[in-house]
C-alpha cells in the first residue's frame, strides 16, 4: 500500500459518514465567523428553531467593514453599521466567542485564528470567506464556503462535500535575498494560472517553502484560492510547533506534548502519490508585479507589460486587451515605468508582524515620493499593531509619511471608507486585483510588503534589491 | 432549497473568462443582511455607467447600452452562457443570489470556480459545464439567432438546442437535492447519532482540538 499525502490524511480523519457515491459528511474542528457571510446564514438558524451544534468551535470578529480610523465614533456608514450589529446580536443571543470591533485581538479573521493559538495541526477549518485557505498553513485542512455551508456547519458541525484531488507545488533551492512568500506565490500561480488548482488541495513542499516562516506560509497559503484551489497546506515541522507554543488557544502541559507527538504525523508520507506535482525553481523567482486585472497576470519586477498579440489563445488575448485598457498601459512599458497614486500595506495576505518589518526595513530613515497621493499601512490584527508600536515601526512608517492605521479589510476590498478613486493606481500587497476591487475604477497592482515599501519611495514600481543596496 | 427539474428559457451570452465574483456583484452591495434584492445590482459595474450603492434607486441610473444584458433581444433571459472558470474569487453566495434574483435559473460554462459550483446548488441554480468547443459553438448560435432559447432537463441530464441534444454530467447527491428541493441541514440531522459518535471517538484520540474557545 502506497503511503498517504497530508491531505489525505487530514480527510480521512474528519470522515463521520461516507455515502458511495464519494459525498461525505466532514466534521468541523474549528469555524471562524465574520459579519459579512454570517446574517443570512444565522437567520436561517433562526427560522428553523435550530441551534448551532459546539459554539464552542466558532471565533467571531467583524472585520470587513470596520473603521480604520478612530472607532470611538462607531461606524458611519448605516448599512455597514448594521451588519456589524447583527454580528453583535449573534455573538450575544449564541454566546459565542466574539472579538469585536474594540477588542485588542480585533483583526483580520484570518490573522487572529492563527494568533491566538485557535487554528491548531490537524483541524478542519471553515469560514465564510475564501481566503481561509491561510490556516492551511498550519497543516489544518481549511477552506472558505457559502453562507449556506456556514448555516449547515452551524447546525450540524459538519461540511458535506467530496474528497479532491491532489496537487503538490514544490519550489526546490532557496529563493535570494529580497524574494518573499508572495513572490514565491504571484510566480506560482503566473505559472499555473487562476483555473490551475482548481479541484485540487495544493500542498507546498520543497527547500524553499521549508525556510518559510509561519507568516510567510500563511502569506503562501492565502492566495491558494487565487490560483484555483479551496485549500492549501504546509506539512507539520519545528516551525510550526514552535510557532503555537504559549499562544493563548494553544494546549498547554501534557496536553501539549500529546499534541505535538499528534501533529509530528501531520507531512506527506515519503512513498504517497500525488494526482499532479508543479516544480518550481526557487533560486530562478524574482520579486513580482502583477500588471492587469487577474492575478494570473503576473512579471518579474524587470519585466515589461506584456502584448496580447503574442498570446496564442485567443479568449486569452482577449482578457490581456480588456486588462490593459482597464489598467491604462500598453505593451512594452517597463515595469518600473508604472508611477503610483497609493500604497496599501495590508490585508489577510500581508499584515502581520514579519510583513510589518519587511517593509519597515526598506522604508527605515526614507521619505515617500512627494508624487503620491497616500501610503497606508493597516495591521491585521490589534495585537500586530501592538507589537508593531512596541518594536518601533509605527514610527518608523510615520516618520516616512505613510498613515499608520487601526486593523481591519479596509483597502483590500474597500467596504469601508478607504477605497481608490477611479483612475487612481495603487501598489497593494493584498491578494486580488480584480476590476474594482480596491474601489469602481481603480487600478491596482499586487506586490510583497518590502516591493510596495520600495514603490512608495521611488512613487513608482523599482526593484526592493537595488533600492537597498 | 428550490427545486430545479426542467427549464426552457432565453439565453444570454456573455463572453469573457474568468469572470469573478466581484464583477457579479460588487462589494458595497454584499453589507445587505438579506438574501434577496440583489438582482437589480447583477454585474453593477458593468451593467450602470455610474457607480452604484446599496439601497440607491437602480431605476434612475443610467444603464451601459453595450453590456449584453441591457441588449433588448435578451431581455427577460434565464441562461446564462458563460466562459471559463466562472465565479472565481470570493465565497460570497451574495453572486448566486443575485444571479437568481435576476431572474437566470442556470449558467452553461466550460468550468466553474469551486466555491461558485458549490454554493449554486444551495439556491437552485444549476450550474451546467460542456465542453469548451461545444460552447463556442452555443456563443455563435445565440449570436447568430436573436430569440435563441434552450431547453435544461435535470432528470435526464440533457440541454436541447434547436438542433441538438447535449448530454451533461453532474454529481448524483446534488442531482437528487436539487430535483427534489431538499434542505441538506435536515438531511444531515437524520445522522445526528454518527456526528456524536464520531465526536466522542476524536475528543478521546485529540481532546485538544475540543478545548473550548467559549464555555458551552
Ligand atoms: S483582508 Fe481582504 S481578502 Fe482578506 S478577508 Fe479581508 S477582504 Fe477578504
Amino acid at each position: 500500500m502506497t503511503g498517504k499525502t497530508l491531505y489525505e490524511k487530514l480527510w480521512d480523519a474528519h470522515i463521520v459518514r461516507a455515502d458511495a457515491d464519494g459525498t461525505a459528511l466532514i466534521y468541523i474542528d474549528r469555524h471562524l465567523v465574520h459579519e459579512v457571510t454570517s446574517p443570512q446564514a444565522f437567520e436561517g438558524l433562526k427560522l428553523a428553531g435550530r441551534q448551532p451544534w459546539r459554539t464552542s468551535s466558532i471565533i467571531a470578529v467583524a472585520d470587513h467593514n470596520v473603521p480604520t480610523t478612530d472607532r470611538s465614533q462607531g461606524i458611519a456608514d448605516p448599512v455597514s453599521r448594521l451588519q456589524v450589529a447583527t454580528l453583535d446580536a449573534n455573538a450575544r443571543d449564541y454566546n459565542l466567542t466574539y472579538f469585536n470591533m474594540n477588542d485588542r485581538r480585533q483583526g483580520i479573521v484570518h490573522v487572529i485564528g492563527p494568533e491566538q493559538g485557535a487554528t491548531l495541526p490537524g483541524m478542519t477549518v471553515v469560514c465564510g470567506d475564501s481566503h481561509t485557505s491561510t490556516h492551511g498553513a498550519f497543516a489544518t485542512l481549511a477552506m472558505g464556503i457559502g453562507t449556506s455551508e456556514v448555516e449547515h456547519v452551524l447546525a450540524t458541525q459538519c461540511l458535506l462535500t467530496r474528497q479532491m484531488k491532489t496537487l503538490q507545488v514544490r519550489v526546490e533551492g532557496q529563493v535570494g535575498p529580497g524574494v518573499t512568500a508572495k513572490d514565491i506565490m504571484l510566480a506560482i500561480i503566473g505559472e499555473i494560472g487562476t483555473a490551475g488548482g482548481t479541484g485540487y488541495a495544493i500542498e507546498f513542499a520543497g527547500e524553499a517553502i521549508r525556510a518559510l516562516s509561519m507568516e510567510g506560509r500563511m502569506t503562501l497559503c492565502n492566495m491558494s484560492i487565487e490560483a484555483g484551489a479551496r485549500c492549501g497546506m504546509v506539512a507539520v515541522d519545528d516551525t510550526t510547533i514552535e510557532y503555537l507554543r504559549g499562544r493563548p488557544y494553544a494546549p498547554q502541559g501534557e496536553l501539549w506534548d500529546c499534541a505535538v507527538d499528534a501533529w509530528r504525523e501531520l507531512v506527506s508520507d515519503a512513498d504517497a502519490v500525488f494526482d499532479k506535482v508543479v516544480v518550481l525553481d526557487g533560486t530562478a523567482i524574482q520579486p513580482q508585479v502583477s500588471w492587469g486585472t487577474s492575478p494570473e497576470m503576473v512579471v518579474p519586477v524587470g519585466g515589461r507589460v506584456p502584448d496580447p498579440n503574442e498570446e496564442a489563445d485567443p479568449v486569452k488575448a482577449e482578457g490581456m486587451q480588456r486588462a490593459l485598457q482597464y489598467m491604462d498601459l500598453a505593451p512594452g512599458v517597463p515595469i518600473s515605468a508604472i508611477t503610483l497614486d497609493r500604497i496599501f500595506i495590508g490585508s489577510c495576505t500581508n499584515s502581520r508582524i514579519e510583513d510589518l518589518r519587511a517593509a519597515a526595513a526598506v522604508i527605515r530613515g526614507r521619505k515617500i515620493a512627494p508624487t503620491l497621493k497616500q501610503a497606508m499601512v493597516v495591521p491585521g490584527s490589534g495585537l500586530v499593531k501592538a507589537q508593531a508600536e512596541a518594536e518601533g515601526l509605527d514610527q518608523v512608517f510615520i516618520a516616512a509619511g505613510f498613515e499608520w492605521r487601526e486593523p481591519g479589510c479596509s483597502m483590500c476590498l474597500a467596504m469601508n471608507a478607504d477605497r481608490l478613486q477611479p483612475g487612481e493606481r495603487c501598489a497593494s500587497t493584498s491578494n486580488r486585483n480584480f476590476e474594482g476591487r480596491q474601489g469602481s475604477g481603480g487600478r491596482k497592482h499586487l506586490v510583497s510588503p518590502a516591493m510596495a515599501a520600495a514603490a512608495a519611495i521611488a512613487g513608482h514600481f523599482v526593484d526592493v534589491r537595488e533600492l537597498s543596496s | 432549497m428550490k427545486a430545479f427539474t426542467q427549464h426552457t428559457g432565453l439565453v444570454v451570452p456573455l463572453d469573457r473568462a474568468n469572470v469573478d465574483t466581484d464583477a457579479i456583484i460588487p462589494k458595497q452591495f454584499l453589507k445587505s443582511i438579506k438574501r434577496t434584492g440583489f438582482g437589480v445590482n447583477l454585474f453593477d459595474d458593468w451593467r450602470y455607467l455610474d457607480k452604484g450603492e446599496p439601497d440607491g434607486n437602480n431605476a434612475q441610473r443610467p444603464l451601459n447600452p453595450d453590456f449584453v444584458l441591457n441588449q433588448p433581444r435578451y431581455a427577460g433571459a434565464s441562461i446564462l452562457l458563460a466562459r471559463k472558470n466562472f465565479g472565481c474569487g470570493s465565497s460570497r453566495e451574495h453572486a448566486v443570489w443575485a444571479l437568481d434574483d435576476y431572474g437566470i435559473r442556470a449558467v452553461i460554462a466550460p468550468s466553474f470556480a469551486d466555491i461558485f459550483h458549490n454554493n449554486s446548488f444551495k439556491s437552485g441554480l444549476l450550474p451546467v459545464e460542456l465542453d469548451e468547443a461545444v460552447v463556442e459553438r452555443l456563443f455563435r448560435e445565440v449570436e447568430a439567432q436573436p430569440g435563441y432559447q434552450l431547453s435544461i432537463d435535470l432528470a435526464e441530464q440533457t440541454i436541447t438546442t434547436p438542433s441538438e441534444t447535449l448530454h451533461f454530467a453532474v454529481d448524483s447527491f446534488r442531482k437528487h437535492c436539487l430535483l427534489n428541493g431538499l434542505d441538506d441541514i435536515g438531511l444531515t440531522l437524520q445522522h445526528a447519532d454518527e456526528i456524536r459518535a464520531y465526536e466522542q471517538h476524536r475528543y478521546q484520540q485529540a481532546p485538544w482540538l475540543f478545548a473550548g474557545v467559549a464555555a458551552e
